[in-house]
């Protein structure tokens, strides 16, 4: 390798550092906090002099974390595979179909992916009191697949634009229905791009915070981020810090489940198209 | 195998536009015909609606002699090779060929055997375990093309096949297909824009034009009595010259001089009750060596002299190209389109270039003059506003 060559690696890799050093230091900074002891919280070193179980014994302890543990899975899991079910079919006919009030729908999607979020809190805050779905799983999978849709059609008909046509075209010729064509041939060349969108719905409602505070007032449906707020001390005077990024810790690890088990799909996915396969 | 019927077919979108304009045409059992034109045209259109890929907005279609218009692909019975070839990317050769064998419920061991013996014929066998993406451009066309065979259909629709294959592997190709279609009998619809590929594998052509069928024809036929000005331009290669012409008594007064008619194309002419201003289309091999000519013959053309800019030798021919300045190739819009087709207007080159094929022993020179001479017996005349070829001889054409 040439000098020039070794400088500009060099080079890349102190910017890689830089960046993840940047990225990392603050989920290390909470990683430590939830594993020291509460007298020791706020003695300023950045490794925990000593290492307790304590905060994840407490949070697990109490039925305000566990309960909030399951509606953040369950009002996830649930919003992303309607927003991937939904999104599949949408972007599909964005992609394939000429319709009238085809770019008017996609204006409109757009639109609602540019709402700024807390300026439909007050009204959809309203909306869901007087129907009655305030406070439940199904008043927070709302918003959540409106905010999501959005991204899901973007892009999956990015996916399914790649896709070419003519295989579509063979399969009707070879004999296939459409519903056999889009089973057989079009989804499982989609399949990177259904999970790549899966992953960034799912984060995307897993790490809601606005709606979930705003949208519940009790345990019913409340998510862990919301819950992480309402997490109190073991008396008036003690900070839940500990077990505050104890609960942190804990919410963070299924997303890196998640991303390094799909790792290459992921990847796959958001290159796709980059080059010509 | 079948009988493929067009009757008065028509495409209309949904904005107006017509991309395919009152076509009539009957393919014959086993017969294999071409659409040919510039892209644009509306070919791949018509073949899409043979298909069934897309709707006929007018007329009717048949196959085997049933109507079919409002069937959908699957019901059709024909098989299709696009030029993209359309491969599963994630199925095996083996799948590819056999997916619809395998949607039609075919039992496992007959389709094991029909794509073996077809990928016997197109010497696939030991590629039939690999995935699209392994094989190579021509591997990858022979797969489609199995993929159509296999299922033994009662037509074949061919969307450009050979149009993504480098130079050499498509001429190989090309005779390959003609065998096949050939050994199968099959019915065929082949869509090209290449008119070496149109002429040498139809037994018919079908030159079309803006949405409109211009002549259909066998190649013979299209080459020597083309019906007017845009199949004269587009079939053959090199193509044919275009020159202005002035009718004076029994002559054409053009640019390599006067143009003696002969007692066929002046009736003709006058039947036709021609114009004064007309276009005169003469092909490369129509032009020869004066000095090489026969003496009882020289009296039967025009013999003229020109600048040779560029001597082009192939060995058993000899292009030589001469220009001319007086020619504007926007003067129709069949030329224009001819120009704009064949990227005449990309290239630049000022004035209009006329090709003339001699005799490989001629001794004309690159920047020399040179004495030419034309044979005005196959000299074709052209009404330069309808387009139309007034030297057309009375028999129908077929």
């Amino acid at each position: 390798m040439s000098a020039a060559g070794r400088r500009r690696m060099t080079g890349w890799a102190l910017v890689n550092i830089i960046v993840i050093v940047y990225a990392l230091f603050p989920v290390c900074w909470i990683i430590s906090l939830s594993f020291k002891d509460p007298s020791t919280l706020t003695d300023g070193s950045f490794i925990p002099t000593e290492w307790t179980w304590e905060n994840y014994h407490g949070i697990f302890q109490t039925s305000e974390f566990t309960r909030a543990l399951i509606n953040s899975i369950g009002i996830a899991l649930i919003s992303t595979v309607i927003a991937v079910v939904l999104g599949t079919m949408a972007a599909y006919a964005v992609a394939r179909l000429r319709f009238p009030g085809k770019s008017l729908l996609i204006g409109m999607s757009l639109l609602i992916a540019m709402f700024p979020p807390i300026s439909l809190v007050s009204p959809l805050f309203n909306i869901e009191r007087i129907i009655g779905i305030f406070d439940t799983w199904i008043g927070l999978i709302i918003p959540y697949m409106t905010f999501s849709l959005p991204l899901a059609i973007y892009t999956l008909s990015a996916f399914f634009r790649e896709i070419p046509w003519d295989l579509e075209k063979a399969a009707k010729v070879d004999g296939a229905t459409p519903a056999q064509a889009f089973r057989l041939v079009i989804a499982p060349l989609a399949a990177p791009g259904v999970f790549t969108t899966a992953i960034l719905v799912f984060i995307f409602c897993w790490n809601d915070f606005l709606f979930a505070i705003s949208l519940t007032s009790t345990s019913a449906a409340r998510t862990v981020p919301a819950a992480l707020a309402f997490f109190t001390g073991s008396s008036q005077f003690a900070q839940p810090t500990g077990s505050i990024a104890a609960a942190a810790v804990v919410i963070t690890i299924p997303i890196i489940i998640f991303v390094l088990l799909f790792q290459r799909r992921i990847v796959a996915g958001l290159t796709s198209g980059a080059v010509k396969g | 195998m079948a009988e493929i019927v067009l009757e008065g077919i028509t495409k209309r979108y949904p904005d107006g536009a017509v991309a395919v304009k009152d076509v009539n045409l009957s393919v014959g059992d086993g017969e294999f015909v071409i659409l040919v034109g510039p892209s644009g045209c509306g070919k791949s259109t018509t073949l899409n609606m043979i298909a069934g890929l897309e709707d006929i907005t007018e007329g009717t279609l048949l196959i085997d002699g049933q109507v079919v218009n409002d069937k959908t692909p699957k019901d059709r019975d024909i098989a299709m090779v696009f030029q993209s070839y359309a491969l599963y990317p994630h199925m095996s050769v083996r799948d590819n060929m056999g997916f619809a064998l395998r949607l039609a419920k075919v039992d496992k061991a007959t389709i094991r055997e029909k794509v073996e013996e077809a990928a016997r014929i197109l010497d696939l066998t030991e590629h039939l375990d690999r995935k699209p993406a392994n094989l190579s451009g021509g591997q990858r066309q022979r797969v489609a093309m199995g993929r159509a065979i296999v299922r033994d259909p009662k037509a074949f629709l061919m969307d450009e096949p050979l149009s993504n294959l480098d130079a050499k592997l498509r001429v190989q190709m090309r005779t390959q297909i003609s065998r096949l279609q050939q050994r199968l009998g099959s019915t065929t619809v082949y869509v090209t824009h290449d008119q070496t590929e149109a002429m040498t594998l139809g037994d018919r052509v079908v030159v079309m034009r803006g949405g409109v069928v211009q002549q259909i024809g066998t190649p013979q036929r299209l080459y020597e009595q083309p019906k007017n000005l845009f199949v004269a331009g587009f079939i053959g290669s090199p193509a044919m010259n275009f020159l202005h012409a002035t009718a004076e008594d029994n002559r054409l007064r053009t640019s390599v001089g006067a143009l003696d008619l002969s007692d066929r194309l002046r009736r003709s002419l006058e039947r036709h009750d021609a114009p004064r201003d007309l276009i005169v289309g003469l092909r490369p091999e129509a032009f020869e060596d004066a000095a090489l000519v026969d003496r009882g013959r020289i009296g039967s053309g025009t013999t003229f002299s020109v600048d040779i800019d560029v001597v082009e030798s192939l060995g058993s021919d000899v292009y030589a190209y001469f220009t001319e300045d007086e020619w504007q190739p926007t003067a129709t819009s069949e030329l224009a389109e001819l120009a704009a087709d064949s990227g005449v207007t990309d290239t630049g080159a000022g004035g209009h270039q006329i090709v003339t094929r001699l005799n490989a022993s001629t001794q004309v020179r690159e920047g020399s003059r040179a004495e030419l001479w034309v044979d005005t017996a196959k000299m074709h005349v052209f009404d330069p506003v309808s387009g139309t070829n007034l030297t057309l001889s009375d028999e129908p054409a077929d």
